[in-house]
């Protein structure tokens, strides 16, 4: 492929979005209320809107049989590029939440950077996500200072999910050789570079929501290389499931 | 767990300017805040609002239907509180 640092670069932020669409979209109709549950699938589909656009590109770029289809439904685990954090459960709504927004606050930072990249169509598809990601990051944000600043239980809740997640916050940062490349081409976005403001804007909300930062120092990292936790494998075999089973199925 | 129910709210929507708000229906929520969100997610996601009003609905004064009698039917045979008796040049479309 002749682009294959393009190609791997969009799939390494699409892959993002689909595992956390993915997850969100589990909740659909087990959301803890019904207006929480609507929320919670707006933005899943909001993520898989962004990833068809993604993946439509990719395929361009790819120039061969590939459909977007077969990038999003045919991969194996290891050729998923998405970051640790997006892939972890929905433990509780805590973990849900706290998820989200420890993800919402890097990929607003990102997308903002990304509507200056000097490829037109990561452009164009950054300014249409940034506003819907907005929104998100306010969402979450909302849930994390009202399950922090709530009752003694959904502090303690809201507490561990952070902790646990925390671990997974640095390789957000990490760069992958195809996002050396493409920073050098002008096209991708210096990850580095967004870390000191992302953990100040998390550090603020934690404050706002009366929850401690994690002291902890020591960061998971290994998904932008394939390199997954176990939960990835069990989330593709639901989402790929129709696929695998009836292969080229539409509806 | 808590298992008490957050308020009920009442939700207006205002589909483009220059129109009024109108009311959609109403949600849960624990606080104004969370009601418009809420109300963003339930009520505006095909595209159907430029502007949201929420009110709790305890905040609502509401007629009583029992006396539905006294308020509304007098009203009935009073057709020339209508101003239909008056003759419009056929100039005049639209009225």
């Amino acid at each position: 492929m002749k682009n294959e640092n393009l190609y791997n670069y969009i799939l390494g932020i699409a892959d993002n979005s689909l595992i956390l669409g993915q997850r969100m979209g589990e909740l659909c109709g087990h959301g803890p209320n019904l207006e929480t549950d609507i929320a919670c699938t707006n933005i899943s589909l909001d993520l898989f809107g962004q990833v068809r656009s993604y993946f439509q590109y990719a395929a361009k770029i790819a120039g061969d049989e590939r459909s977007e289809d077969d990038i999003a439904m045919l991969r194996k685990e290891r050729e998923y590029k998405n970051v640790l954090l997006v892939e972890q459960p929905n433990t509780n709504f805590a973990y849900t939440l706290g998820r989200q927004f420890l993800f919402d606050v890097y990929h607003l930072a990102f997308l903002k950077e990304l509507q200056k990249s000097t490829d037109l169509t990561l452009s164009a598809i950054a300014n249409k996500c940034v506003k819907e990601v907005s929104y998100h990051e306010r969402f979450s944000s909302d849930w994390i200072k009202r399950l922090g600043d709530g009752t003694e239980e959904s502090n303690a809740k809201m507490q561990e999910a952070i902790n646990d997640l925390w671990t997974y916050t640095d390789e957000l940062f990490h760069q992958t050789n195809a996002d050396k490349a493409m920073l050098a081409e002008g096209i991708g976005v210096d990850v580095t570079k967004l870390k000191e403001d992302y953990y100040n804007r998390v550090n603020a909300v934690l404050e706002v929501a009366t929850l401690n930062t994690p002291e902890s120092k020591w960061f998971q990292k290994g998904g932008k290389e394939g390199i997954h936790t176990e939960h990835l494998g069990y989330l593709l075999s639901d989402l790929q499931y129709m696929q695998r089973t009836y292969p080229n199925m539409e509806w | 767990m808590s298992t008490k129910n957050w308020p009920l709210w009442e939700i207006f929507v205002r589909s483009k300017n220059g129109l009024e708000h109108r009311h959609f229906g109403s949600l849960h929520a624990a606080d104004a805040e969370m009601a418009l969100e809420n109300a963003r997610d339930v009520y505006t996601r095909r595209n159907e609002g430029v502007s949201i009003w929420v009110v709790e609905s305890k905040n609502i004064t509401a007629s009583n239907p029992e006396n539905n009698g006294e308020l509304f039917e007098p009203a009935q045979d009073k057709v020339y509180r209508h101003p239909t008796f008056y003759d419009l040049p056929d100039e005049v479309k639209h009225m």
